[in-house]
Formats: structure tokens, sequence, C-alpha cells
């Protein structure tokens, strides 16, 4: 548990960094950094009983809604958010995997986390893909009652 | 004549804002609207643009209004989303009518040179962000602090060698291979004990989020050239980083006869 909270702090920590050198403003590096820790919570979650993919499709969702909401509450592009807050999700550790398998001559296995990779990839596509199509007042509505 | 003029600044005007956009990440459809968006609040209805994932072709001329055409070729620059962000306001901010076109362009200027981050800021950054995902991809604390080292001495590679003197290509394997070594030596001197997270945390540093984002989001808007270009170039980088690491891991192996990466 406590180690769970020290990854979440990780990513938040990871995220603001990556948004720095993105060069967003400073004034949302907060949001970035909640996105990225909210993204790698989830995916912690979902991660048990399900594949590296379902997880990160989840993890994917969730981390665009949070960016398009933002988005919209802030007036400015999504991308700000999303580009860093994705970033733990994106399959890094499946390059080395397939790279250190290959040069380790274990050929079916880096087959095997190769295509794992690929299959978060794949995850990560659906979820923008998903999220982006649906449309803009649903993010609106949200925040009519609050008047922003 | 002079509603000649008038429309040829309107374009140069809308050209610029969509330079900015491009080259420094956003997606096409973005860059697309902003410029209908400027030329239309200025008048221009015949306004025409064509954009790629380095180039934009914008053209006007129609029974009314005079003939203009202009391509602008856009490598691919160093990604910084404040401008994004701040065009995307300057867009909305002309419709709303609070600019003359002589504002627009002071204004773009502003946006063109704003001040980045100071390199050595950057650099640390990047060593802190290496030890988070070092941490956050199965690593100790110990695998971290050597991270924060690995991703300062990556990020100063990448700023001070790679991206100036190499092409995309060798950049990235040399860089990639340059992490694999520091990782190697790292865990060879018992510094961190588990070579995959600091590996991994130098390599996070180059992967191609922003190619990668955009490509998706460019072929969802239906923008496919430009999103399969963008794609391929994230694969490619994707590529030459698991080259790099592999190249690595393969002359150390050559060397030291494995016994301390294999045997785990």
């Amino acid at each position: 548990m406590a180690k769970m909270i020290l990854q979440v702090l990780a990513a938040f920590g990871g995220t603001i960094g990556f948004s720095l050198l993105f060069g967003v403003p400073v004034r949302y590096y907060l949001y970035c950094g909640f996105i990225g820790g909210i993204g790698w919570l989830v995916y912690l979650f979902c991660l048990p009983g399900n594949s590296g993919a379902v997880a990160t499709f989840c993890a994917t969702v969730v981390v665009i809604l949070l960016s398009r909401w933002f988005a919209v509450r802030k007036r400015c592009p999504a991308t700000l958010f999303l580009i860093a807050g994705i970033f733990p999700l994106v399959p890094g550790a499946g390059i080395y995997w397939a790279a250190y398998y290959m040069v380790s001559n274990q050929l079916s296995m880096a087959l095997e986390t190769g295509f794992g990779a690929v299959k978060c990839a794949v995850a990560i596509v659906l979820g923008i893909v998903f999220v982006f199509e649906m449309p803009e007042k649903w993010f609106h509505r949200k925040i009519r009652g609050k008047d922003v | 004549m002079e509603s000649i003029q008038q429309d040829r600044e309107v374009l140069l005007a809308a050209l610029e804002a969509g330079k900015i956009l491009l080259e420094n990440g956003a997606e096409i459809f973005r860059v697309e609207d902003t410029i209908y968006r400027i030329c239309d609040h200025f008048g221009l209805k015949s306004a025409s643009a064509f954009v790629l994932s380095n180039g934009i072709f914008l053209t006007c001329g129609d029974g009314t209004e005079s003939q203009f055409a202009k391509v602008l070729l856009i490598p691919v620059n160093r990604t910084n989303l404040g401008r994004v962000a701040e065009v995307n306001q300057l867009s909305r901010q002309i419709v709303h009518g609070d600019y003359t076109l002589e504002q627009v362009r002071k204004e773009l200027e502003r946006i063109q040179h704003m001040p980045e981050f100071p390199e050595r800021l950057q650099i640390m950054v990047a060593g802190f962000s290496g030890a988070c995902f070092s941490y956050l991809f199965g690593g100790s604390w110990r695998d971290a602090l050597c991270t924060v080292g690995i991703g300062i001495l990556l990020y100063w590679y990448l700023l001070n060698v790679g991206k100036p003197h190499f092409s995309k290509i060798v950049c990235n394997i040399v860089g990639s291979a340059w992490v694999t070594l520091l990782s190697i030596l790292c865990y060879r001197f018992h510094l961190g004990n588990h070579l995959e997270s600091m590996l991994i945390g130098g390599i996070i540093i180059m992967v191609p989020g922003v190619a990668f984002t955009n490509a998706i989001r460019d072929m969802a808007d239906g923008d496919y050239i430009s999103g399969s270009v963008r794609m391929l170039d994230a694969m490619m980088v994707f590529f030459c980083i698991a080259m790099g690491v592999g190249f690595m891991m393969a002359i150390y192996n050559g060397v030291a006869g494995g016994v301390y990466l294999w045997q785990r």
C-alpha cells in the first residue's frame, strides 16, 4: 500500500518533469501531475486479473477524460495535459525487454514482450480515439452548474 | 490595390500562427482551424489551407478577392506546448474581436520569441523525471538515485551532442546505447540493483510521446498522411531505442561473457 502511494507520487513527479521539458506553462503543472498520478493509480488498480493492455486502456481513458475536462475548464488545448500525462503508460518497459530477450537469444520471449508492447500501444490508440469521439458538449454540461 | 495588400497581410499572419502551432507540436486539425479562423475574422473568405506534418500550403483568391499563394516548409522542431497554448488563446481572442491585424502580428512575434527554460534546469529536470520513472518501473531508491545521474548525462548528450550533430536515427541509437552503458556500469559497480529499472528510467526520456500521441489524434481526425508520417517517426524512434539497447548489451555480453547480466 505504501509502495503504491509512493509509486503514484513518482508518477506525479515524473509527469510534472515531462511537462517542464515540453514547455507547458507553469500554471498547469499541478493538473498535469495530477493526471499522470491518477492514470498510474487506475493502471495499478486494473492490473490484477487483467492483461497489461486492458489496464493501459482503462488508464488511458481516464487520463484523456481528465485532460479534456481540464482543457474545457482552463480553456486551453487538451494536448497540454495529455502528452505528459500519458507518459507513464507508454510501453517503455516493453521496448527494453524486447531488446533484452533479443540479445540474450530468447527469441520467443522477445516476440512475446515485443507483441505485448504493441498491444499496449494499440490500447492507448483505442483509448485516445474513443474519448476524443465524445462530443464536446458532454464536457461542458458538467461545468454549467458551477458556472465556470 | 489596398485590399490586395490587406489580404496578403491577413494570409501572412494566419500562416505565421499556423507555423508556430505546427512546429511546436499541435495537431493538424488545430492548425487548419486556426488559419481559417484568422482569415475568416479579417474578412478573407476564399482562403484554402492544406497542412502536412512538415509544411503548410496556403492560397486564396476567387472572383472578388485577389490571388495569393504561399508554401511554407516547416522543419520538425522541439516541442513547446506553451506556444501552442498561447496561439490558441490568441485565436480565441481574435475571433472575439480583441485584436487588430497589427496587434496580431506583434503578438505572434512575441510568442515566437518566448523564452524557454534554461538548459541547465531542463537537464536537471530530465534527471528527476528519469528517477521518478525508474521508481515507477520497480526500482529501489538506489536505482532512482543512479537514474538521476543517467538522466542528466543523457539529456546533456541529447542537447549538446546528439541533436545538433547527428541525424535523428544515429542520435537515438547512440543515446540509448549511452543510457545502457551507464546503467550497466551502475549495475556492475553495485550502485543500483535493478538494471532494468535504471535503463527504462533513462530511455523513457527519449520515448517519442508527442509524435505518437499526435499521430493517433491526426488519424482520428482523418488526416491520414500526416498521421502516418508522425506514426512512422514515432515507430522509428522506438525501434532505434531498442537497437541501441540491444547493441550495447551485445557488446557487453561479448566483453564480459554476459555473466553479470543474464544470471539474475
